[in-house]
């Protein structure tokens, strides 16, 4: 390994956060992904579009550390996702927001978004959180009240600030628009913007594709457990295999023997 | 009169309390773990087993070991029998705290015979005080402020420290908590750490209520506040404290208010009461919030 080229070529910029290599997830009989190749660059933001049941949230679940894979892996800063604990993936910089949002309804605004700094031991976690509350008068105005009561968008934005501020590296969105009014999603992918332009990576999951193809740098559309089509946002919208791959990767699935 | 309901009262409240701190303990495991450990109940044994042996050289040093012993006994359990188990579903888990109960239980008996041993635990605290012309007595007091100090002193640790907020989050959505950078290790252990200090403190002051050390002690204890918490509403810390409480309460208030040829089914009448609760409130007084789907 001494003196080998990789080291010395590689451009830190350029270098894979997270690189997904052969990934196959397996639900006892379900095979939800079937060899999944994917590189996420720092600072680079890619999009996953596809039918319910895709594989898209099992991909995110496996970079996450929430599935085990049953074969292939997953590596993040050259360290293997399975080898490092759940709790210890967002310690290296990757965070998610998972499908559902998943606040703590019984725990205040404050508390939730304390949670979120759970791996920081530095001092600025409370003057990081007042930054939040500016942007959000209203999270602010409720921080002291059960996150339960919140609408669904302030739940989304709430879910977004906790997972930033881990000061993640690569942040994941499962479904991020699923449920919330169309002013609300553009209020949402607004902030994703932000947190773009922030230099963070961001892996977005969507069953929705307009919203997420004017953000992404990159485009895999997925479908039946393996990405179908890969390319740049304009690229793929101008793909005439888009239908097909979008499309026919649903009733693929619908079609498809479990 | 006005004695008479006075000391009912100090008794309701300090019976009460016995059983909010046992039910607040099975509840902080509950909590993080969806365990009921029935095993709690020899933490408070071996506990008691701990004073038996120290509390003729000196009672402080008594309490620190009988403290001592229910923490490293808990977090001993967790580590060997639970924490293999840990993603086992809550039959599997209740299943082995049964088998865990019995084990230690039986291995005492084994050891030490089942034949109670009388202690002289703190015979001072049996000396009865005069309170604004009542007689109450003093250990009833002192049971009545431990167990509030002890609920303030863990509300506190839940609601003002940061592995507070940890377990509480845990209890609510262990898989997400541990998704924002939460441990389950640290976290599990010290929900166990803390059951092992309030099971210490259930000992001592029922091994000086009742003066007797055995191997089967605290299990009446235990299943008592296991009712009581799921009356409180399982999961749900004041919920478990609170449910605790009452059941506690209802069983002196049914030993003074029933006839005395009724008094020997006493527990018929609580068990009815619980009954009654449950069919009226099936989630509980406080329900839990968090006893739905994980990520």
């Amino acid at each position: 390994m001494i003196g080998a080229g990789p080291v010395l070529e590689a451009k830190p910029d350029r270098r894979a956060l997270v690189s997904v290599q052969g990934l196959v997830v397996r639900y006892g009989p379900i095979t939800a992904l079937r060899g999944v190749d994917l590189e996420i660059g720092a600072g680079e933001c890619v999009a996953i579009i596809g039918p319910n049941g895709a594989g898209k949230t099992s991909l995110v679940s496996a970079i996450a550390g929430l599935v085990r894979p049953a074969a292939g892996k997953v590596v993040l800063d050259g360290l293997d996702v399975a080898r490092i604990g759940l709790a210890d993936v967002v310690r290296s910089g990757v965070a998610l927001v998972p499908e559902g949002r998943n606040i703590f309804g019984s725990l205040t605004v404050a508390e939730n978004l304390r949670l979120g700094a759970t791996p920081r031991k530095d001092d600025r976690i409370a003057p990081d959180i007042d930054e939040i509350f500016q942007r959000f008068p209203i999270l602010g105005q409720r921080r002291s009240q059960h996150a339960g009561q919140l609408s669904g968008g302030e739940q989304q934005m709430l879910a977004i600030a906790r997972a930033m501020l881990s000061r993640p590296r690569l942040l994941m969105l499962d479904e991020p628009s699923l449920g919330l009014a169309p002013m609300v999603v553009d209020g949402v992918y607004e902030l994703l913007a932000d947190i773009k332009q922030q230099g963070v990576a961001l892996l977005v999951v969507e069953q929705n594709a307009t919203r997420a193809f004017g953000l992404a740098d990159r485009v895999s559309i997925f479908g039946h457990g393996a990405i179908q089509l890969s390319g740049a946002p304009d690229a793929i919208a101008a793909d005439t295999n888009f239908d097909a791959a979008y499309f026919g990767a649903a009733y693929a699935d619908r079609g498809a023997p479990a | 009169m006005i004695e008479r309901v006075l000391q009912t009262l100090v008794d309701v409240v300090s019976v009460g309390g016995l059983y909010a701190l046992t039910a607040l303990g099975i509840g902080l495991i509950f909590g993080v773990m969806r365990l009921i450990n029935f095993a709690h109940a020899q933490l408070i044994m071996m506990a008691g087993y701990a004073i038996l042996v120290l509390f003729s050289q000196s009672v402080p040093l008594a309490i620190a070991a009988a403290a001592v012993v229910a923490i490293l006994l808990a977090l001993g359990t967790e580590r060997v029998v639970f924490r293999p188990l840990r993603d086992a579903d809550p039959a599997t888990l209740l299943i082995a705290s049964f088998a865990l109960s019995f084990f230690i239980e039986k291995t005492m008996i084994m050891l030490v015979g089942s034949r109670p041993k009388g202690v002289d635990f703190l015979p001072e605290l049996a000396r009865q005080i005069e309170v604004a012309g009542v007689r109450l007595q003093l250990l009833q007091i002192v049971t009545i402020a431990v167990s509030g100090a002890l609920l303030i002193a863990t509300t506190w640790f839940l609601r003002s420290t940061k592995l507070g907020l940890e377990m509480r989050a845990a209890a609510e959505n262990f898989r997400m908590a541990q998704v924002l950078g939460v441990r389950a290790n640290r976290v599990i252990a010290v929900a166990f750490a803390m059951s092992g200090i309030l099971a210490a403190a259930v000992a001592c002051l029922f091994v000086a209520q009742t003066g007797l050390v055995q191997p089967r002690m605290g299990l009446q204890l235990v299943v008592i506040a296991f009712v009581g918490s799921v009356i409180g509403g399982l999961g749900s810390l004041p919920g478990a404290a609170l449910g605790g409480f009452l059941v506690g309460a209802a069983t002196i208030l049914l030993q003074t208010l029933l006839p005395a040829e009724l008094r020997v089914f006493r527990e018929v009448f609580l068990f009815v009461a619980v009954a009654l609760v449950l069919l009226l409130r099936p989630q509980g007084l406080i329900p839990a919030p968090g006893l739905k789907a994980r990520v």
